[in-house]
């Protein structure tokens, strides 16, 4: 047996020494590992900024095809009590051609209440059209005023470089007109 | 000169027990010599060595009155204009500082391209410039962060948006930057942080560069090899006394703005406090990151414009590898110098194409541009080695000037005057 051993590490060119550096080394780099870690992980958002995480919305005094923002985790999250038409014209879409395909329904709880947050996805601007006065983009959603990109009335990237739609926040209806988002 | 000589007694104690004095004069003394025909294209890297000096010095004096916190940042930095003594002039030397420090470098970066002086045996030296470059960017931009103003605040969503692309981990990379689901305090202080950091790891990559300087020593204009001592002459008094002349000069220039165009440079809405609900009608970053602005903006894919962008960065580093022609300097290439002006004038159009909204003509202007840079530096290049008919080179660093003009053939590109100044 021994003599097999010693030839076989003869002939590969390997010896105990080889592998004793590669344990080493090995243990080493797991060791490094297990340290960074924790220290890359305390750039991570802590558990008391991951509890700010819900807010309550009362949808009462938003009358129709008004907008209004709200802020969740720190960033702006649409509210659009939409008209009829908007949601038509929401509706009337042929699903498969759109960059992110979706359709309206996927989008809503209700059909009247559009939730989206107001993060553009290409780089991370706040989306023109919360105001009146303001340009709502080519289809009549949001537009967004750094690198162009235009959201239709259910929120869906339509025009432009960002590549999905505007997320929809996890929220529920917890009476008839409040939602509480997060 | 060999070696080096003095009488004082303190400097010979001190000088048996740690070789300090004679390092000095090996590395910018009169034992350090260099090619005699430098023009003033060479001055530009001891004068961003200056400039890294001041924004040091000013930055350190500006941390001492700063407030790392989104509830204070905007507010101490108008203590520090307001009612801080000198602090308006520290503040706008150390702001304007940072443009300086890159119309510097990229002077310097340019002359390095023209005169070939990334070509073997200075790869090394022209890589570890780049990662200067990339450190000098990063730091920029988060020091740009702590006022904490409108621009301060989008500038960094976007930029640290940039990273979002990046497949599968993007999101978690994101908020991990962030500390946050967006960009807030912890960001802040991180950045704050880092941008204090930062310029000491620049200080101990430049004392590498000038490292793997001294190995060769500075190319020069004609870029031929001193044939020995008679084509050189001591870095000091003579190099010494052009850089100081320089500075001087640069100076004149800085302060001028300083005191009279303080925020030529800057945009006016970052002196509104950050709203992290409004974004500013039209968002731009900083002048000297506009033409790798353009280059992101130009690509309609978000990962492929991320891509490009650090990717005209990236080139940099295989530059070496990419430009196949032996000839070093620019002098003797005539096409090459046809293409170097385009280079230019392809960056600066970038330039105006990063500050302008991205649509119609300079959507157009933009995609060119930014095909021609990646053209330029993947393809023209390569082949200009192959299919260039280089000048002859002159013997020597002197047959130049003591024969009026080198070869026959050197009469079609004659040296500009001031380079013999």
């Amino acid at each position: 047996m021994a003599d097999t051993a010693t030839t076989a590490q003869a002939e590969s060119g390997e010896t105990r020494r080889d592998f004793l550096y590669l344990a080493a080394a090995g243990m080493g780099a797991v060791g490094v590992g297990c340290v960074a870690w924790p220290l890359l992980d305390t750039m991570n958002p802590s558990a008391e900024v991951l509890a700010l995480a819900s807010t309550e919305v009362d949808l009462g005094p938003i009358a129709e095809g008004q907008r209004i923002t709200v802020t969740w985790r720190g960033n702006p999250v649409f509210i659009d009590h939409r008209t009829p038409e908007q949601i038509e014209q929401a509706r009337d879409v042929e699903v498969s051609e759109l960059p992110d395909p979706q359709t309206d329904a996927d989008r809503v709880e209700q059909p009247e209440w559009l939730i989206v947050i107001g993060v553009c996805t290409h780089l991370g601007c706040v989306p023109l059209g919360q105001k009146t006065g303001q340009s709502r983009g080519e289809f009549g959603g949001w537009f967004c005023p750094c690198h162009g990109s235009h959201y239709d009335t259910s929120g869906r990237i339509r025009k432009g470089p960002a590549p999905l739609n505007l997320p929809v926040p996890p929220y529920q209806f917890t009476g008839d007109s409040t939602i509480v988002i997060g | 000169m060999s070696g080096f000589q003095t009488n004082s007694r303190v400097i010979k104690w001190i000088e048996h027990r740690m070789p300090v004095f004679s390092f000095l004069d090996h590395a910018v003394g009169s034992g350090y010599p260099a090619p005699k025909n430098l023009s003033y294209m060479w001055n530009f890297g001891s004068l961003a060595g200056m400039t890294l000096v001041i924004m040091i010095v000013t930055g350190i004096l500006l941390a001492m009155q700063y407030t790392a916190h989104v509830d204070y940042a905007f507010d101490s930095v108008e203590r520090i204009m307001r009612d801080v003594n000198f602090g308006w002039l520290l503040r706008y030397i150390h702001m304007n500082g940072a443009s300086f420090f890159f119309i510097v470098v990229y002077i310097h970066i340019f002359r390095g391209l023209y005169y070939g002086s990334y070509k073997a045996p200075r790869e090394l030296l022209w890589m570890l410039g780049v990662v200067i470059l990339i450190l000098m960017m990063a730091t920029a931009f988060m020091g740009y962060v702590l006022p904490w103003g409108q621009m301060s605040f989008w500038g960094a969503k976007v930029i640290t948006n940039l990273f979002s692309a990046v497949p599968i981990f993007g999101e978690g990379i994101v908020t991990w930057l962030w500390g946050g689901f967006t960009v807030d305090n912890p960001t802040l202080n991180r950045f704050y942080a880092l941008h204090y950091l930062l310029p000491f790891i620049i200080v101990a990559v430049v004392v590498l560069h000038i490292w793997a300087l001294h190995q060769f020593g500075s190319n020069n204009p004609l870029g031929i090899d001193p044939n020995g001592p008679q084509d050189k002459i001591p870095f000091h008094p003579y190099y010494t006394a052009k850089d100081a002349f320089g500075l001087g000069v640069f100076l004149i220039l800085f302060a001028a703005v300083v005191f009279f165009l303080p925020n030529y440079m800057g945009h006016p809405d970052n002196y509104i406090p950050a709203d992290p609900l409004a974004t500013p009608a039209h968002i731009v970053p900083e002048w000297y990151f506009l033409p790798f602005y353009a280059i992101l903006r130009s690509i309609p894919d978000k990962l492929l414009g991320v891509v490009a962008m650090f990717g005209s960065i990236i080139v940099l580093f295989i530059l070496p590898w990419l430009d196949s022609s032996p000839v070093k300097s620019g002098k003797f290439r005539p096409i090459f110098r046809i293409f170097f002006v385009l280079l230019i004038i392809d960056v600066v159009a970038l330039g105006f194409v990063g500050a302008n909204p991205p649509e119609g003509a300079w959507l157009v202007v933009g995609r060119i541009a930014t095909a021609w840079y990646f053209l330029h530096f993947l393809v023209i290049l390569p082949l200009l080695g192959v299919f260039e008919r280089p000048k002859p080179l002159p013997t020597s660093i002197s047959e130049p000037v003591l024969k009026g003009g080198g070869s026959p053939m050197g009469s079609g590109a004659p040296a500009k005057p001031m380079e013999k100044a």
